[in-house]
């Protein structure tokens, strides 16, 4: 019996060893499901449970009388589900049969299919008109798997009318996530489009809105069984600009395929009524996203279309600037209306001698004189007396050398020399010469036409008026722009004014040729040319002065400055035509968009002087065939 | 003592010896299966097919099976011991030669009906040798080196074939249950001293081989001890299924979520759910109630091995009780510890409840030679 019990003892204490480690498997598990428990709950709801972003609908853009600048249109698209479809090649070959299928897309798509989970719709084909859509859905039973799908994607009706103005949107970009610490994660849904430009870029935290979110239950390959729950987002705000669409429409149309800048402003509550660069692009093929060909065109064109000239470039402002200088001078009290200056053709300064526009001189002169015949030296003259400190500050004042705070792209400040300013950027100290130059808008002096209308408009009212091109936001109407009266004697401004008014209606003024016949929109303004090479004695010599003998990219800018009407201003209009040859190139289009501003429609032919209703007629009938229809944009006003 | 001492009169015989089948034993085992069958419902989202029911079947004829195992007399399969592990080791061999591969090794022979695995065999057949040898060896002898050599390459020439698969989860089961049979039937201790002492070598040895040319083990299994050693190195590839089948276990909490309302295993994020993890899906959906409930069926089969075999005056009885239980009880440990992130994952299955029928038909006949020894004990 001994081999029995040998037995029983070791068997004994192997079984003992073994309920001791079924006890030990015991405690593990009352240790996992019982103290661990909260624990690995959480953690089987986080493999359990995502979190889906639903982007929110994006604000609506609209000009100051509620036509739609830029709004979410459907966008089509045609999915297709790898395991619904069964045999793929076959389904796409008859799909081919009914829509038009990108060869590259469709390649994409495939090999795209061949990668994700077999759950997943992959896109393949984007932007498919409304007819495709609609034999798609016809003909679903035949296509398994494949779904009609409808988005949303920013367009803009207007076309490039805005382009500048509002800008484009375009699918997130690395740059654009880096621009931000903390990226919202709506940022990351493919295809998800922000303000790249414009308007669109610099509210886009307002446009975006803030975006929903469902929590779906997902199973382990990521598939989505069923929707637990959802907070809807909020849609962004909608603004509504400034900008009147039948005037900026009107300008785009009048500027044709010149290069050249139009602001119009309300002098009374600074609102930028229209402010549009030529030529301009066509923002809806951003969205898209645009082919390099399409973008290599744009961007080689010597015209620069891509440029915002309103705001981005900064001109000289030639003898658009002569108002400064002499505001400078009476405020400075160095100087009184009636004094005259001789104008020889020419002043002698610092050794170097400074010419007038017009060779033979102008003879006597007073402000009023100076102001509409554009003579030089009597600016020369003023500056040496005011000194450039005084120019400068004056500018300043006037809106010049700084910033406007308005949400477009690349705002430049321009530029209002100091001594300082060309000591600290040139590393030359300042000369006479400097002084000289700038009472007349050369030299360093560099404005924008955005601020040439401010200028004008500051002029008009004596008010510091600052332009406004966001008229309300979400409905909330923002504070007018009219601003504070900016100190200046009115005797001294009335006096510029009524030397404005002369260019325009005076028979010896610079701009007589493009006065308003009409008294109650009489209109005030000043003619600018600004050099944009340097004139060479020996041109002077041979007298190459023309512009017309020279390439079209080394003539002048031509530039046009005016507030209207006379009497009451209401409006300010700056215009800079790039190399236009001179200011005749810009001055009747200043006078069109004026008179088109004051009317609010295409003026009676009774506004224009006789000799030119011939000719205005027939570039109205024009400009009425090439504009926009009205009916089909305006119906949408609210 | 031999089975020619028998007081053989007073052994059952013919029919009488259904009403001396040990019922309890029958039901406990019927339970487990139960608890498999329920759960093999449930991973498959409610459907009896494509497990619960194969799975009946098997246990259906497995039960027969242990029935007609039980009605020979147990000297009987004493006799067949040698012959059942050398069918064995020739079944293994040829698995070698000719099997088919599954998941990355060769484990099964097709045989029409079913997929025999020679591997699951193995396992009750060495059980079944090392107690005939043991009955055979006179008791003087059990402890003298050439006496203890022999019993050793008994063991590691069917561990050897089944390492050579490579299947580790069989080849450890093996090793362990010979090694444990050889203490039971009374081998001295010096003898476990030295072999601990050598496996602690063996173990330092196998990981310094690593990365050699004359390593151990295959890669994968040293990635699985690496994985078990700390799942988050390798969170999305290996360590993602331990790490789920944590998870799940542990979000079962002490009631569980509901009959087919775990979460981990209907989504698919538990790997395996019908076979090596289904005690996953018990715990998540039955919480600790529905897995210490299976634990505790476990033990009263493993007590009932026990005190059969105290009961058994018959040596080979006696040593088969034991090795059966023992086998039993290493499946179900090593899976449990396996599973709850105890053990690294070598793929044992749980018995009666994982899907799977060679585990499940020799176990049955495994329980069979229990109750044949059960019914005839000497009295």
């Amino acid at each position: 019996m001994d081999s029995y019990r040998r037995v029983s003892r070791r068997g004994l204490i192997l079984g003992g060893m073994q309920l001791g480690f079924a006890g030990l498997l015991g405690l593990r598990m009352r240790y996992m499901q019982v103290d661990q428990a909260d624990q690995f709950r959480l953690l089987a709801e986080e493999n359990r449970v995502n979190i889906r972003l639903i982007p929110p609908a994006r604000g609506q853009i609209f000009d100051r009388n509620g036509a739609v600048i830029a709004e979410n249109a459907p966008s089509y698209r045609i999915t297709m589900v790898r395991e619904d479809a069964g045999n793929v090649e076959e389904v796409i070959a008859r799909l081919s049969a009914l829509v038009e299928l990108d060869e590259d897309e469709l390649n994409r798509a495939l090999a795209e299919m061949e990668r994700s989970a077999p759950f997943l719709p992959i896109t393949i084909a984007d932007r498919v008109g409304w007819d495709d859509i609609s034999r798609v859905a016809v003909n679903a039973p035949a296509l398994p798997g494949v779904t009609p799908e409808v988005g949303l994607s920013r367009h803009y009706p207007m076309g490039d009318d805005f382009a500048h103005v509002a800008g484009y949107v375009g699918p997130v970009s690395e740059r654009d996530l880096a621009r931000y610490a903390d990226p919202e994660p709506v940022l990351r849904i493919p295809r998800f489009q922000i303000g790249k430009v414009g308007v669109e870029a610099k509210y886009e935290e307002m446009l975006r809105g803030r975006a929903g979110a469902k929590r779906v239950e997902v199973n382990a390959v990521g598939r989505v069984m069923r929707e637990l729950d959802r907070r809807e987002g909020e849609a962004g705000a909608d603004l509504q600009l400034t900008v009147d669409n039948g005037l900026q429409n009107y300008i785009k149309a009048r500027l044709g395929t010149e290069s050249a800048s139009v602001v119009v402003m309300d002098v009374t509550d600074g609102d930028l009524l229209a402010i549009s660069s030529s030529p301009s692009y066509d923002p809806n093929k951003f969205v898209r996203g645009i082919s390099f060909d399409d973008y290599a065109v744009l961007r080689d064109n010597d015209r620069r279309p891509l440029a915002s000239k309103t705001v981005q470039d900064a001109y000289p402002p030639g003898s658009t600037f002569k108002m400064v200088t002499v505001l400078a001078a009476l405020d400075a009290g160095v100087i009184s209306p009636e004094e005259t200056v001789w104008c020889p053709g020419y002043m002698e300064v610092g050794g170097r001698r400074f010419h007038c526009w017009k060779g033979g001189g102008h003879g006597h002169m007073d402000l009023e004189k100076s102001l509409r015949e554009s003579c030089d030296v009597y600016y020369y003259d003023l500056a040496l007396k005011v000194g450039i400190e005084k120019i400068t500050d004056t500018a300043l004042r006037l809106g010049l050398g700084m910033s406007h705070d308005i949400p477009m792209s690349a705002v430049t400040e321009g530029l209002t020399p100091t001594k300082a300013w060309k000591e600290r950027e040139r590393g030359s100290s300042w000369v006479i010469g400097d002084t000289v130059n700038a009472s007349i808008g050369q030299g360093f002096v560099l404005t924008s036409p955005l601020q040439l209308a401010v200028m004008t408009a500051r002029l008009a009212t004596g008010r510091a008026v600052t332009p406004r091109l966001i008229k309300s936001v979400e409905g909330r109407t923002s504070p007018s722009h009219s601003g504070e009266n900016l100190g200046f004697n009115e005797n001294h401004l009335r006096w510029i004014r009524k030397a404005m008014f002369a260019v325009s209606n005076n028979r010896r003024g610079t701009a007589y040729r493009t006065r308003i016949a009409e008294d109650a929109f009489r209109m005030a303004g000043k003619t600018g040319t600004s050099q944009v090479r340097n004139i060479t004695a020996a041109e002077r010599a041979r007298g190459v002065t023309s512009n017309d003998d020279l390439p079209w990219n080394r003539r002048d800018h031509g530039l046009f400055v005016a507030f209207a009407p006379y009497d009451a201003p209401k409006i300010a209009v700056s215009v800079v035509v790039e190399h236009g040859g001179g200011s005749s190139a810009a001055t009747p289009i200043a006078r069109d968009v004026a008179l088109q501003a004051l009317y609010g429609r295409d003026p009676p032919l009774d506004a224009y002087p006789k000799k030119d209703r011939g000719r205005i007629k027939t570039q109205q009938e024009r400009l009425a065939r090439e504009r926009r229809a009205p009916d089909g944009e305006e119906s949408s006003r609210a | 003592m031999s089975y020619l001492e028998y007081t053989v009169k007073s052994v059952p015989t013919g029919l009488r010896k259904v009403l001396y089948l040990n019922w309890p034993l029958a039901l406990l085992l019927t339970a487990v299966a139960s608890i498999g069958f329920l759960m093999l419902y449930s991973v498959a989202g409610g459907s009896f097919t494509p497990w619960a029911e194969p799975q009946m079947k098997r246990f259906a004829l497995g039960f027969v099976a242990m029935c007609l195992v039980a009605l020979v007399p147990i000297w009987f399969w004493r006799n067949m011991a040698t012959l059942a592990y050398l069918v064995s080791i020739l079944l293994l061999v040829f698995v070698e030669l000719f099997g088919t591969v599954g998941m990355g090794a060769q484990r099964w022979i097709d045989i029409g009906f079913m997929r025999l695995q020679p591997s699951e065999l193995t396992k009750i057949t060495l059980v079944m040798f090392l107690a005939a040898y043991y009955d055979w060896l006179p008791m003087r002898n059990t402890s003298r080196p050439l006496w203890v050599l022999l019993p050793l390459l008994i063991i590691l020439l069917p561990t050897f074939l089944v390492l050579k698969q490579p299947d580790l989860g069989t080849a450890i089961l093996l090793i362990t249950a010979g090694g444990l049979m050889m203490f039971i039937a009374g081998v001295h201790w010096i003898y476990f001293g030295v072999v601990l002492a050598l496996a602690g070598g063996a173990i330092a040895a196998v990981f310094q081989s690593r990365g050699t040319s004359w390593q151990l083990l295959q890669d994968y299994q040293f990635r699985r001890i690496d994985t078990f050693i700390d799942p988050s190195t390798d969170p999305l590839g290996a360590g993602y299924h331990i790490t789920q089948a944590k998870i799940a276990m542990g979000s079962g909490g002490w009631t569980g979520r509901g009959f087919m309302q775990g979460t981990q295993s209907r989504l698919n994020f538990l790997p395996e759910k019908h076979t090596d993890f289904i005690f996953n899906t018990l715990a998540e959906e039955f919480g600790f109630i529905g897995g210490f409930s299976l634990l505790i069926l476990y033990v009263l089969v493993l007590l009932f091995c026990i005190f059969s075999a105290m009961q058994n005056r018959d040596r080979f009885s006696s040593l088969l009780i034991l090795g059966v239980g023992l086998t039993f009880f290493l499946f179900f440990a090593v899976n449990m510890s396996m599973v709850m992130g105890l053990a690294p994952v070598v793929g044992v299955p749980l018995p009666l409840v994982s899907y799977g029928g060679s585990a499940m038909l020799v176990l049955m006949v495994a329980f069979g030679m229990v109750q044949s020894a059960h019914i005839h004990r000497p009295r």
